[in-house]
């Protein structure tokens, strides 16, 4: 008689025997895992059997769903994509809801109709029991899809429909099989309205108040994070611990689990990940992984396991065959269906071969069987049959379905997941198309699909970052900052590999700033070991290994030189300082609307050089080009405010006649500027003064200037001077950043502002105004 | 509805202009009346506020205007818009139709025309400057931009005239842009 302990030992040496499989591609390029475990599982079942003529080492449903099950949904959803995930949740919850619901409700009336065909011989069967069956063998199963699709890299929309769909079910699933259970056991006839429409309410709270739940425990793990700051080593422990909570809350509470702990995983990753040391994300991330590994693998093996039991095979060929049939032919014919309609509206419709891999990529797996184990017999006497039905087709399409994806994904020619290696160019074109696209979207007055995601990110902003997160992780929330700082490490040990082949690391530009920082740190910490410390021109060597090779002398060569941190400091500075689009904000976190309060320089910047070139091309326009005169530029922006008031200068002047504009002067329009423009007071007819945006001390006039539509317009003819920053000189490389200072000329009345004036006048009756509404 | 069709004949060539760009008569009417029965001058789009947000705002205001025109009219104003019209991909390959124009080539040379200030058919060291220029915050200093600069030409230039043509820039651009580059009119 083989103990239990035993039959774990066995179960052990079967995982390991499995781990020295994954070693071997060739065997796994051709078998997805899942199947090899399974057959695994078959043998582990095969030697249990063996010893004890029965089949002692089930997979009991209690140990899946409360066991093995939470950290597999656990870890999928803290990783799941959440930008792809929410722009696609239309589309998600269609197939996850209506999908399932047609799925259950056609194979059980389907088999049902077989049945009272006589195709499957007598059983001690009815309806309502055949749509119990439907609704449990039509849910898509999370554990199955990741097995599958996780050796075949499809792309990123196609994966998420699917996973997410898999994941979103268990709403619904759970539900039909609940009431269909509880129709079972009223019997018949006593199913009225009543029972349906309570069928149809419990849907709606089993699954929403599932969500909800997991939004709270979402909420309460951030806002643990933020105070966990003292026990950083256990962090990852308390998320593990609250997320398994918020399953077993909702499992307590008859609400959806999965949808529970899906939903607290989705909610809560970009909080914690912000507050939470990199540390501790990482040891969250690998921890979660180790365990929903082990869970995937230890529950193929007991698929395996589960089928070499004598009792459960009750076979009957018609109900097995039909039941494969069916489920594979109603998730094409309600896949393909479901996406014609989302096509109608979706804005990249899904490819017929994507929708292809979708309705071939609908597998059952362990929730299948769970939910069959869990079936009372003295209710439902066919149970084994059930049972053993859902295990052949589970089977059929992990083992099947999971051989066969690989190959068809290929020939289908589905469009892969995409790894591109960003190059310069990419990076530039990348935002400058963002650039494009918000401008087009603003001339066209549209909000598209920005309007949810602005007022998320407003909400967001405004009240949930202040709840959950850490103060100095609300500075730092930008996801560029935090892609910088990851490329900053990655190159940093890129540096480290590359001047260790080399035989020494190099300092190759002393004004290279990745550089710089590493040689200060290095110089001080080993200052007395290197001898050679050359100057700019020469190359550089030192040697910083702990064991130092004093007389080394590398003579690397220019291109070498140039390669490496030329390619370091681009992309460092590409990432660090281009301009944010508005765009740039999908439904994660990003800045979206421009409240100035985010990033006030750099709307300033924007602000002032479209200003500055707006001016600069109407005076060429209108005047011929300018002597070009020098510009200094203060490098840094204060941002301090000066409080509304007059400037400290009172010869100061603005360098552009704003109020020559004729731009239209809407006052109301421009509220969330009003927070950053002050007015300005009149200028005063200033003479030769330097251009205060450019002087270093008066570096907070900026913020003062008023955009033209926020002067009233009357002012704008009263005001008599114009001062003109006079033409810039062309921007070469060489004075690029050394512009001198800009001489104003005083002369208020040149044709220009006359000009201008004239059409100012007639501007207020042309423009009604609707720039800023949208249409 | 009785006004969709008669706003319709309001505008000129309006079936040429479907024709053409693609645009559904939903959508030609929204335009039209966003374009507000007038033609455009480069103060209309000053004034739309956010395009002085917008980094390089004033180059692609600049490319409503052809050169030496004053003003926009609906026709042009359609017909770049369209070039961020949501991909079809159901639309009937015909061999000899011309290529639409929300082509990803289209696009790629829409970006390359604001790029390429002199149209001179490349985009020069210089160019590119002050493009990265109008991109990047002030705090990048002159060699730094220099070198960005340098580096992104010596990735895309492939006959060593240190200068981008346009067959390089559509070489080197990434194939993820086209799926997403577009706008909901």
């Amino acid at each position: 008689q083989m103990t239990t302990k035993h039959q774990y030992q066995w179960h052990i040496i079967i995982c390991l025997l499995f781990l020295v499989c994954e070693l071997n591609h060739s065997v796994t390029s051709v078998f997805p895992e899942s199947s090899l475990l399974i057959m695994l599982g078959f043998i582990l079942g095969g030697i249990v059997w063996g010893a004890d003529k029965a089949q002692t080492f089930k997979l009991i449903p209690t140990n899946f769903f409360y066991y093995l099950l939470p950290q597999i949904i656990l870890d999928a959803s803290y990783c799941m994509p959440n930008k792809l995930f929410f722009s696609n949740l239309g589309a998600i919850l269609i197939h996850a809801i209506i999908g399932t619901c047609w799925n259950a409700g056609t194979v059980g009336i389907a088999l049902w109709a077989c049945y009272e065909g006589g195709a499957m011989g007598n059983l001690n069967i009815g309806p309502l029991q055949f749509l119990l069956f439907g609704a449990l063998i039509s849910a898509v199963d999370p554990v199955a899809v990741i097995a599958v699709f996780e050796e075949v890299h499809v792309n990123e929309v196609l994966y998420i429909l699917v996973f997410g769909e898999s994941l979103l079910n268990d709403g619904v699933t759970v539900v039909l099989y609940n009431v269909f259970d509880a129709f079972v056991s009223l019997g018949g006839p006593k199913i009225n309205a009543a029972e349906i429409i309570k069928g149809i309410v419990s849907f709606f709270v089993v699954a929403f108040g599932g969500s909800f739940l997991g939004v709270v425990f979402a909420i309460l793990i951030s806002m643990l994070t933020r105070i966990t700051k003292n026990v950083q080593v256990i962090e990852a422990g308390f998320i593990i611990v609250l997320g398994y909570l918020s399953y077993l809350t909702a499992e307590m509470l008859s609400l959806s689990a999965i949808l529970s702990i899906t939903f607290c995983g989705v909610c809560c990753q970009k909080y914690i990940n912000a507050n939470m040391d990199e540390k501790s994300v990482t040891t969250l991330r690998y921890t979660l992984k180790v365990m929903a590994n082990g869970s995937e693998t230890m529950i193929f093996v007991f698929l395996g396991v589960s089928a070499i039991d004598k009792n459960i095979w009750v076979w009957n060929t018609g109900f097995i065959l039909l039941t494969i049939f069916f489920v594979v032919i109603f998730r094409f014919i309600g896949v393909f269906f479901l996406n014609w309609i989302l096509n109608q509206s979706r804005l990249i419709p899904i490819d017929i071969t994507d929708q292809f891999v979708m309705a071939y990529g609908g597998l059952r797996g362990a929730v299948a069987y769970g939910l069959a184990a869990l079936l009372d017999e003295k209710k439902i006497p066919e149970k084994n049959l059930m049972l053993g039905t859902t295990l052949i087709v589970v089977y059929f399409t992990v083992i099947l379905q999971g051989i066969t994806m690989k190959p068809l994904v290929q020939w289908l020619k589905v469009k892969k997941a995409t790894h591109s290696d960003l190059t310069l160019n990419g990076k530039m074109n990348n935002r400058a198309f963002e650039h494009i696209l918000t401008a087009m979207e603003d001339i066209c007055g549209r909000m598209g699909d920005n309007w949810w995601t602005r007022h998320w990110n407003y909400f967001e902003d405004k009240y949930v970052c202040w709840l959950l997160l850490k103060s100095d992780a609300r500075k730092h929330k930008d996801p560029i900052f935090g892609a910088f700082h990851k490329l900053n490490l990655e190159d940093a040990t890129k540096y480290v590999t590359e001047g260790e082949r080399k035989g020494s690391l190099d300092f190759i530009r002393n004004y290279d700033s990745a550089s710089v920082d590493f040689k200060k740190k290095l110089a001080l910490e080993y200052g007395d070991i290197t001898p050679y410390i050359t100057g700019i021109d020469n190359v550089p060597v030192t040697s910083v290994m702990k064991n130092p090779i004093p007389s080394v002398s590398l003579d690397i060569h220019e291109q070498d030189r140039k390669s490496l941190p030329d390619k370091l400091s681009a992309h460092h500075l590409l990432d660090q300082h281009l301009y944010k689009s508005r765009r740039d904000n999908r439904p994660t976190y990003s800045r979206s609307h421009y409240n100035t309060s985010e990033n006030p320089d750099e709307m300033q910047e924007i602000f002032q050089r479209t200003m500055r070139s707006r001016l600069e091309s109407f005076k060429s326009a209108k005047m011929g080009v300018n002597p070009a005169k020098k510009l200094s530029k203060h490098p840094k922006k204060d941002s301090t405010h000066k409080p509304n008031g007059k400037p400290a200068d009172p010869h100061r002047t603005h360098p552009y006649g704003d109020e020559d504009f004729e731009f239209s002067a809407d006052s109301a329009s421009s509220s969330e500027i009003a927070g950053h423009f002050h007015r300005r007071s009149t200028n005063t007819p200033g003479a030769g003064v330097d251009n205060p945006a450019f002087i270093p001390e008066m570096d907070t006039s900026p913020p003062m200037r008023n955009p033209p539509w926020q002067t009233e317009t009357g002012n704008n003819t009263a005001v008599a001077p114009s001062q003109r920053a006079q033409g810039r000189l062309p921007w070469t490389s060489t004075n690029l950043r050394h512009l001198a200072l800009l001489r104003m000329s005083t002369r208020s009345t040149d044709s220009f502002v006359m000009a201008d004036a004239s059409l100012d006048e007639e501007a207020p009756e042309e423009k009604p105004g609707t720039h800023h509404t949208r249409l | 509805m009785g006004s969709t069709s008669s706003t319709l004949l309001k505008i000129p060539n309006v079936e040429v202009l479907m024709q053409e760009t693609g645009f559904s008569p939903a959508h030609m009417i929204r335009l039209h009346d966003r374009f507000k029965l007038r033609c455009l001058f480069p103060q209309d789009f000053g004034a739309i506020k956010e395009l002085a947000m917008n980094p390089i705002g004033d180059r692609i205001i600049g490319a409503f205007f052809c050169p030496g025109k004053e003003t926009v009219d609906f026709h042009t104003f359609v017909k770049i818009l369209a070039h961020f019209r949501p991909v079809d991909k159901n639309r009937p390959k015909e061999p000899n139709s011309p290529e639409p124009i929300n082509s990803r080539s289209n696009k790629l040379r829409f970006a390359f025309q604001l790029y390429d200030q002199d149209k001179d058919g490349k985009i020069s060291r210089d160019e590119l400057l002050k493009v990265l220029q109008a991109m990047l915050g002030m705090q990048v200093t002159e060699e730094q931009l220099e070198s960005i600069a340098d580096r992104t030409i010596q990735e895309a230039d492939l006959d060593r005239d240190d200068a981008i043509s346009f067959e390089e820039f559509r070489k080197v651009s990434p194939e993820i842009l086209h799926s997403r580059c577009f706008i909901k009119v």
